[in-house]
């Protein structure tokens, strides 16, 4: 990493070596194997510098925060407060107290169903999403419709996994409220075009979720850009840790929610007759958050800038186009979503062997890939398969792992022969 | 690599490409579907009873993994002509199997044929995430058992 800033003027200039070097873990063995970690779009692994500023947090920084009067707890505020600010400038939101902390999207989105849903949302409103939602943007919305009485509406996909534009202008009316939708599928890959669709809503009158969980480790975001109302995503898929995730949502519409949770530290004064809230953000940071994974999400995001969104998204798509070719070369492996554009995520299927023993069997090889419904059950219908096979790519990921993959796809196709 | 062999043997991919007892039978006294969220894994075990209570034929429908399906395969071969007890049996056998690398010892003695038949499973004791799979269609088949008597099936 130490090399890279200076250089940061080529944006061609990718040291993957030098990346890798970053995170530990990559130089570890699985069954007497080099791993071959292809699971980025479940869990991302943490380069040291993440690993380094959580240990120091603890290490050298904690105590609780916004409470007490001393030192250390100052200074652990000012460091989950600066996280904060890594996290409004990463995204590029207009103001500090636009971000939300929560324990991840899968929160964040319930935040906004509980919340915005309750208030602002009533019989009959509809709420659309796309057909290739992760269920975390699925089941909030279908729990609110329940309970209220809205309307789910969904966008379909083409046969390739891009969205049909035409048919999500259609569902678009004026009883439509709210649009939730992915910006990056992780069961396909495809990247959905967000800033169309948000100027559409809101030309429709609705506001607009996106979930940013596939988007934020790929390719730079700008909240602003989008004209998102919302936008949520999980650090650790953006290579910092688990248990820490971001809620933006716009000033004025945070202001005009209810709290979520109630509790501590988002109140300015309690009696037994009333409480007052606090001001956005922290009126929806009841209790003790993670405040070691606010840090660590910090120092991910400085990790990922130094390098660049920009270098990152070239170098997972040069590595996808490479995948696909090796993928589509291996007889019988046939590719499930194939949206123009789309991510570094292949999904795939292996003629007469279930996902699950083609992941059995590369993770004999070291190789780290998901096999399921990767929680998109509705993808899986939709192309009428029980399962995938799922390798994601991620910054760290290299031709020969490509490589390794290929081959031992060949070996599955061997022993099921 | 050697584990991987063991699990994936002959006699289980020969299963799983061409089961045995697949398919829905037009009469069956008991039927269950077992389902394994985690993975996808779909089986539905149909059961007729004969003379006092034996397993006159069990077969099963489904989709999974090669696992599941050898397991469903096997075991419907196993379990005819069973009472309901020996087929218990089978299973705590085939339970221990799975899970531990010696045992049933403790379990009551059940025929040691078909315990041999079993053992080309045993390879999934290697691999934790999969135990689940193989025995998915036992657990179906206990739950069968445990069901109501399947409607509009005359029985004696
Ligand atoms: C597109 C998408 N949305 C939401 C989620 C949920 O993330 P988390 O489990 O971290 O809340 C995921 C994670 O798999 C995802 O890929």
């Amino acid at each position: 990493m130490n090399a890279i800033p200076e250089r940061r003027a080529d944006v061609n200039f990718y040291d993957v070596e030098a990346i890798r070097r970053d995170f530990p873990i990559l130089s570890r063995t699985v069954h007497g194997k080099p791993l071959v970690f292809l699971d980025s779009a479940a869990s991302a692994q943490k380069p040291q510098a993440v690993i380094d500023a959580v240990t120091s947090c603890y290490a050298e920084e904690y105590a609780n925060i916004h409470r007490g009067v001393y030192f250390l707890s100052q200074l652990a505020t000012e460091k989950f407060e600066g996280a904060r600010k890594k996290v409004q400038r990463f995204l590029n939101a207009g103001e500090v107290r636009e971000i939300v902390f929560t324990r991840s999207a899968t929160e964040a989105i319930n935040l906004v169903a509980a919340s915005y849903g309750r208030k602002f949302l009533k019989r009959g409103d509809e709420v659309l999403l796309s057909e290739i939602e992760h269920h975390s943007n699925i089941v909030p919305w279908q729990m609110l419709r329940d309970e209220i009485g809205i309307e789910l509406k969904v966008a379909p996909v083409d046969e390739r996994g891009a969205l049909r534009m035409d048919r999500f202008r259609a569902l678009l009316t004026e009883r439509t409220k709210l649009v939730a939708v992915t910006q990056m599928s992780n069961a396909l890959g495809t990247v959905l075009p967000v800033v169309e669709m948000a100027r559409l809503a809101h030309e429709a009158g609705a506001r607009v979720l996106i979930d940013g969980c596939q988007a934020v480790p790929h390719m730079p975001v700008d909240v602003r850009a989008i004209d998102a109302d919302f936008y949520v995503f999980s650090g650790h898929k953006l290579y910092g840790p688990s248990g820490i995730g971001v809620l933006y949502g716009k000033a004025e519409l945070l202001e005009a929610m209810p709290p979520y949770q109630g509790g501590g530290d988002m109140i300015v004064s309690v009696s037994f007759e009333k409480s007052d809230y606090a001001p956005i953000p922290h009126k929806f940071e009841a209790g003790t958050p993670h405040i070691a994974g606010a840090i660590g999400l910090g120092a991910a995001i400085d990790y990922v800038t130094a390098i660049g969104l920009h270098r990152i998204s070239n170098h997972e798509h040069a590595l996808t186009t490479y995948a696909t070719e090796r993928l589509m070369g291996i007889d019988g492996v046939t590719l499930v979503g194939t949206a123009p554009g789309k991510g570094s995520i292949l999904s795939f299927t292996v003629e007469g062997v279930h996902p699950h023993d083609v992941g059995t069997i590369l993770d004999h090889h070291g190789i780290a890939v998901r096999a399921g419904h990767h929680c998109a059950q509705p993808v899986m219908d939709r192309f009428q398969v029980p399962a995938t096979v799922r390798a994601s790519l991620g910054m760290y990921n290299t031709e020969g792992e490509v490589d390794a993959l290929a081959a031992a796809l060949r070996k599955v196709r061997e022993i099921f022969a | 690599m050697s584990e991987l062999r063991d699990l994936y043997q002959e006699v289980i991919l020969d299963h799983a490409k061409r089961p045995r007892n697949f398919g829905r039978p037009e009469r069956f006294d008991h039927e269950a579907h077992g389902h394994n969220p985690l993975c996808g894994d779909k089986v539905d075990i149909f059961v007729i009873l004969g003379e006092g209570g034996t397993v006159e034929d069990v077969r099963f429908e489904g989709r999974g993994c090669a696992i599941s399906m050898a397991s469903a395969s096997l075991m419907t071969e196993l379990l005819k002509g069973k009472t309901e007890t020996e087929a218990r049996t089978l299973f705590e056998h085939f339970h221990e199997m799975v899970t531990h690398e010696a045992g049933g010892d403790a379990l009551p003695d059940a025929a040691p044929d078909d315990l041999e038949r079993l053992e080309v499973l045993a390879g999934v004791r290697q691999f934790p995430m999969r135990v689940k799979c193989a025995t998915l269609p036992w657990h179906t088949f206990n739950a069968a058992l445990a069901s109501e008597r399947a409607d509009g099936v005359t029985t004696e």
